[in-house]
């Protein structure tokens, strides 16, 4: 709008985000005030529980890692004006990727096997996310609808195929048979194991580490995020994606198909999401279990709006989100009282406020800051 | 007859009215009398919409006072105008699309809480009106099923159900046929006949002469003239509304044209609704000369630019570019490679990405080209290089690459366009409104830049709604008026004659 | 065979579970054909729902629950409401906000109130809305055929009763009052509201609190009626099967009607259908629980038919085009 209106650029990547999750965290001290507990003591049970060990560490970046997945997922699609919201399902259905691929092929030595059983998950995930697009770009089916409805169909096929095709026969949890084996004595990895932090520092250094799930894909997502920002800000088709979302007409008029990008940004999420799979299948499972992805889909979209859409910010706000499950499961250890569901309430508020809400603090700041400089 | 005949039916007094940076309304003062038709001509952009959205309601002025009858009042909101008798027509019609004829009408005007009663009444209403002023409507008919003559029809029986005295119509012609158009005359010559007053606001000149009773001519923002209509004529009321402008004085020689480079033959363009917005237009444009397209914005020339640029198909026609028929393959990358580089008339929203640092909106459209780096990469350093280079030869202030690209002044944006648009060294360069929101020393620059490349030999077509720059630049004028080609001119016509061929006057033609 | 797929216990249990849809359906109706997209009837619902179930643990009284219900979901209704109004914020992302907040709070203001980890106690008869014999009906329970069709159509909650009811009340206010008139058209084109001089900020508002107060039926009858209590997620999804059901519908009452009660039915058959054989062939339940949203998907996607949302649904109003 008017030039006055507009904030500075340190404003908007920084101050918004921070100012929106202040306030998130003030209604949710506000939550755990009304439960009878002191907010301030919550923080630094949740801080302390997060960062304070080693092993608080180990489920920070453990959490961390499906959030910069989803996140980076949701923020491609944003980059091209779409909204995923079907981070779950494709992150769902990318797992059988990964356990096909790790169970059809057990016999093959494990570094040609996990890079495939990596492959197959981003390809399981771009193509529950492709379909959507492909929809939406050549029958117009409005994106957020279809992706709502595949993450249902996601959830149903899945019982399906893991009940009646992977659980092995007699055993009763829903789940498939474990996907590989590491023995750390002898460093023999079987199948697609991605072997986590702990079992490997055994193996090699034999220094024992706190259990957790933490494993290499960690770096994994590190170094997707670098892709995606590489694919966005260095490649030309992540410039036509972005500016088929910043401005479809001035696309159109540059000879880019907005109906391509729409397919192929959402095969790109889809994919990205997918990744998720090898976090938890490949690296902390070791199986496809029942509802194995428990909402980190949907902590993508707080991930993505926190980290305004940047690889940068996508980690960093994926690093925040880790803090808070594994700080949050500490407090609700300490404090039975406060629910882990408590992070599910903190979520919502995010997304909230840096979403829906986002404008109600630009006027007034802007105001503060130019009566400033006056 | 009665002393209420002599009350004005409307006064606005000193109305002022902003947005932002632009003053739409400049202390517009305006008296319509009771029982007439009274026209207010303008260019667009001259403020007449902004002035009748004031009157009903829809924007508050800043300063002003509204007399309707006489009585000082404050509109608030489009009942207040609504209460007062007063309706309008708007240029987009505010219609839903989903309803009935007779849901249409009652909006807004029900009457209780239940909807029947209304609907009975304005039933017998409808009935009656259309006797009265014959306009015909089926009262059941859907009305996104209705032809746009029928659409206008009801939001006139909608004002006058609610009790319109005062009726503001908002170029109500623009979306219809002739014939449509003759009809609606007849209507309106009624409604005053019956006592009504009617406001017209249009931009035809024609239409003006054929049935107004007095006319107001406005421009940017001001009321220059008020004319009784048999005392004017129209070419009085052509120059009042253009305005005697200084002609900027461009440097350039005689043109030397070459090559027939581009060749537009019977070229039609019809839109969702089938109305054709570009109707059988035929010109070419040749290496080193450039030819203006005039005109009052909305009569074509957006929707030529498309079609020969490539962003949309003709419906019938072909073109012809550098001797081949881009009609069936014409995507605008495709014509980009073959040499044809298009400025868009809307900077802002076609131009380059406002969210763009410059350097990126300085390849918009070239993008994939292999100077910016190999294969799938885009290479940041080679980008942002050329930008800077580019932003010192053109003069573009600040020369930061990295700056968003919203953040440039207009000049300095149609500049990183203009130069990211000959950059190629294209054959056939198309520009629509290179100096529109630009300040005198862009629009210098720009012009000499343009003359300077068709001294290159380049073939330039402009579309411009300022007639004075047509008329600086090019070598040959063709003026639009809706959809058509109203004729041809050469660099020496006058202001005047073109004036009359931009409202739909062709005295050669009569 | 045949008494299980059109047996009296069948289509009494479709009814059962059809209600929560119905509910959910004319929520997102009222609000969408006002122009405001509702992703969050989820979250309004499961917060009713532990809204009712928690106040009906404390205090007994169904009717009390009810009331309760009513006005936390009109709460969260009214947060949408702002955003979307009031801050022309993004609606889907606020419907997204409000499920996860509505999931989160349900959850934790539960374990703190009860500490059986989100749940509610059981709930005792009184403090529930129970099945009602509508009068003269059980007399005819012992006669064949229509004694099935009193089984079907008698015993039910009352709130089940005030939702069918709901149904015609909806399609004749949309079609024949002021009030539907104008939300009609605010959806669809709310310039020409504002030009009428009618606000359109006013109505949409209206719209947003019909599809709260609706949204805490449903949670009350999901806590109260269907079944004894709160348990985290127990709305398992049904705000978006009524959101399923609601394109279905084509954004009217009737049809929506028809719609949620298939949908009913697929949820009724996929409980029934678990385990039963028939031969060696089993029918995979997750094939019909999946069938509302394939169906859903095949049908957006324009291959049956054409299903056309109000125009200015999701696009907050500016006076300015």
């Amino acid at each position: 709008m008017s030039a006055r209106g507009e904030l500075p650029g340190w404003a908007d990547v920084a101050l918004i985000p921070a100012l929106n999750l202040i306030v998130a965290l003030l209604v949710s001290g506000v939550v755990v005030l009304i439960i009878g507990e002191n907010p301030l003591e919550a923080m630094w049970i949740m801080l302390k529980g997060a960062v304070g060990s080693i092993k608080g560490w180990g489920y920070l970046l453990y959490y961390a890692t499906n959030f910069i997945f989803t996140g980076l997922a949701v923020a491609v699609a944003f980059h091209a004006g779409l909204f995923n919201i079907g981070g779950e399902g494709q992150a769902y259905f990318a797992g059988l990727g990964a356990t096909v691929v790790g169970l059809s092929f057990e016999f093959l030595p494990w570094p040609l096997l996990i890079p495939l059983a990596i492959l197959a998950s981003a390809l399981f995930g771009a193509f529950w996310g492709f379909v959507p697009g492909y929809l939406q770009a050549k029958r117009g089916s409005h994106i957020v609808i279809t992706t709502i409805m595949f993450n249902f169909i996601a959830s149903s096929l899945m019982v399906y195929i893991i009940n009646y095709w992977l659980r092995p026969v007699g055993k009763m949890a829903v789940e498939s048979r474990a996907i590989g084996s590491f023995d750390f004595q002898t460093f023999d990895l079987t199948g697609a194991y991605i072997p986590s932090f702990r079992e490997l520092t055994l193996a090699i250094f034999g220094y024992r580490l706190p259990s957790t799930p933490l494993n290499p894909s960690f770096f994994l997502a590190l170094a997707v995020a670098w892709g995606v920002w590489y694919f966005l800000w260095r490649t030309k088709l992540g410039y036509e994606v972005r500016a088929v979302g910043a401005n479809t007409d001035a696309a159109i008029y540059a000879g880019i198909r907005p109906q391509k990008i729409i397919m192929v940004a959402m095969a790109i999420s889809g994919g990205l999401a997918g990744l998720l799979a090898v976090n938890e299948v490949m690296g902390a499972q070791h199986r496809l279990v029942l509802e194995y992805v428990q909402g980190a889909g949907f902590v993508g979209i707080a991930v993505a709006l926190m980290g305004r859409s940047h690889p940068v910010g996508i980690v960093l706000a994926a690093l925040l989100f880790g803090l808070l499950y594994q700080g949050g499961t500490e407090l609700s250890f300490a404090k039975p009282e406060i629910n882990r569901d408590m992070i599910v309430v903190i979520q919502g508020l995010v997304i909230l406020f840096m979403g829906a809400l986002e404008q109600t603090f630009r006027p007034w700041l802007s105001a503060l800051l130019f009566k400033a400089e006056d | 007859m009665t002393p209420a005949q002599d009350t004005p039916a409307i006064e606005l007094i000193g109305i002022d009215k902003r947005f932002g940076p632009v003053h739409a309304n400049k202390d517009v003062n305006l008296t319509i009398n009771q029982g007439s038709i009274h026209g207010i001509i303008g260019e667009n952009g001259a403020g007449k919409s902004t002035l009748m959205s004031i009157l009903f309601g829809f924007y508050h002025a800043d300063k002003g006072e509204i007399r309707v009858k006489g009585q000082p009042l404050r509109i608030k909101s489009s009942s207040d105008a609504i209460a007062h008798g007063i309706g309008m027509v708007h240029q987009h019609f505010m219609l839903v699309d989903t309803f009935t004829v007779l849901e249409n009408v009652v909006l807004g005007a029900e009457g209780g809480a239940l909807i029947g009663p209304a609907l009975a009444k304005a039933r017998e209403a409808l009935a009656h009106l259309a006797q009265e002023y014959d306009m015909d409507v089926d009262p059941d008919a859907i009305i996104g099923e209705l032809p746009v003559g029928l659409q206008q029809r009801v939001e006139i029986l909608k004002a006058l159900f609610k009790g319109a005295e005062t009726l503001i119509l908002d170029e109500p012609t623009g979306v219809l046929t002739p014939d449509e158009a003759d009809h609606l005359f007849r209507i309106l010559g009624q409604l005053r006949d019956q006592g009504k007053t009617v406001i017209l606001i249009t931009h035809k000149l024609r239409e003006i002469m054929a049935i107004t009773d007095r006319v107001t001519v406005m421009r940017r923002g001001e009321v220059v003239a008020n004319f009784e209509t048999k005392k004017t004529s129209v070419e009085e009321l052509a120059e009042a509304m253009v305005g005697r402008r200084v002609l900027l004085h461009v440097d350039k020689g005689p043109a030397k044209p070459r090559e027939v480079v581009l060749d537009v033959r019977n070229v039609t363009w019809k839109d969702k609704k089938g109305i054709a917005r570009v109707d059988n237009v035929s010109f070419t444009v040749r290496a080193g000369e450039i030819v203006g397209i005039a005109g009052v914005s909305g009569n074509g020339q957006s929707e030529l630019l498309d079609v020969i640029s490539g962003i949309t198909r003709p419906t019938s026609g072909e073109i012809i570019f550098e001797g081949k028929s881009i009609g069936e393959l014409a995507d605008p990358r495709h014509l980009r490679e073959e040499g044809l580089a298009h400025v868009p008339e809307d900077r802002q929203h076609r131009g380059l990405i406002t969210s763009f640092d410059a350097s990126e909106s300085a390849i918009l459209g070239w993008h994939y080209d292999e100077s910016l780096g190999h294969g799938f990469r885009l290479d940041r350093g080679k980008v942002v290089n050329r930008t800077r280079k580019e932003m010192e030869e053109f003069d573009v202030r600040p020369a930061n690459p990295l700056l968003k690209s919203g953040k440039f002044s207009g000049g300095n944006q149609q500049k990183i366009i203009l130069a990211r648009e000959i950059a190629r060294d294209p054959d056939l360069l198309i520009v629509g409104q290179p100096t529109r929101g630009v300040d005198i020393g862009a629009i210098e620059f720009i012009h000499k830049r343009l003359i300077h490349l068709r001294d290159q030999g380049k073939a330039i077509l402009l579309v411009s709604v300022e007639l004075d720059e047509i008329r600086s630049l090019s070598d040959r004028i063709i003026v639009m008026f809706a959809g058509k080609v109203m004729g041809e001119r050469d660099a020496t016509a006058n202001e005047r004659e073109l004036g009359l061929l931009m409202a739909g006057v062709n005295k050669e033609a009569a | 065979m045949l008494e299980l797929f059109l047996g009296a216990e069948t289509l009494s249990s479709t009814i059962r579970l059809s209600v929560p849809l119905i509910l959910a359906c004319l929520a997102g109706l009222w609000s969408e054909r006002s122009g405001i997209v509702d992703i969050g009837l989820e979250g309004k619902m499961l917060i009713g729902a532990f809204a009712a179930a928690s106040t009906a643990a404390f205090y007994g009284n169904a009717w009390l629950a009810l009331l309760v219900a009513i006005v936390v979901s009109l709460a969260f209704a009214l947060v949408h409401g702002y955003a979307a109004i009031n801050q022309k914020g993004n609606q889907v992302v606020s419907g997204v906000a409000i499920n996860m907040l509505a999931a989160g709070l349900a959850v934790v203001l539960g374990n703190e109130w009860f500490r059986e980890g989100g749940r509610t106690p059981p709930l005792p008869e009184p403090a529930r809305f129970m099945p009602i014999d509508l009068p003269g009906f059980s007399a005819l329970y012992d006669v064949p055929v229509l004694g099935a069709l009193a089984r079907i159509v008698s015993g039910h909650s009352l709130l089940t009763y005030i939702t069918i009811a709901l149904v015609p009340l909806t399609a004749w206010a949309l079609a024949r009052t002021r009030f539907g008139l104008r939300l009609r058209a605010v959806g669809e084109n709310p310039h020409a509201v504002d030009t009428a001089g009618i606000s359109v900020a006013r109505l949409r508002y209206q719209a947003v609190i019909i599809a709260g107060v609706l949204c805490g039926i449903a949670g009350t009858y999901i806590a109260t009626s269907l079944s004894a209590s709160f348990v985290r997620d127990m709305t398992a999804g049904r705000g978006f099967m009524a959101l399923a059901a609601l394109i279905f519908a084509n954004w009217r009452a009737w049809p929506a009607l028809w719609a949620c009660l298939l949908f009913g039915y697929l949820q009724a058959m996929g409980t029934r259908l678990q385990g039963v054989k028939f031969g060696t062939f089993e029918i995979p339940v997750q094939f019909i629980n999946m069938l509302p949203y394939v169906m859903t998907v095949v049908l957006l996607a324009g291959f049956i038919g054409k299903s056309i949302p109000p125009k200015a649904s999701g696009i907050p109003y500016s006076k300015d085009r």
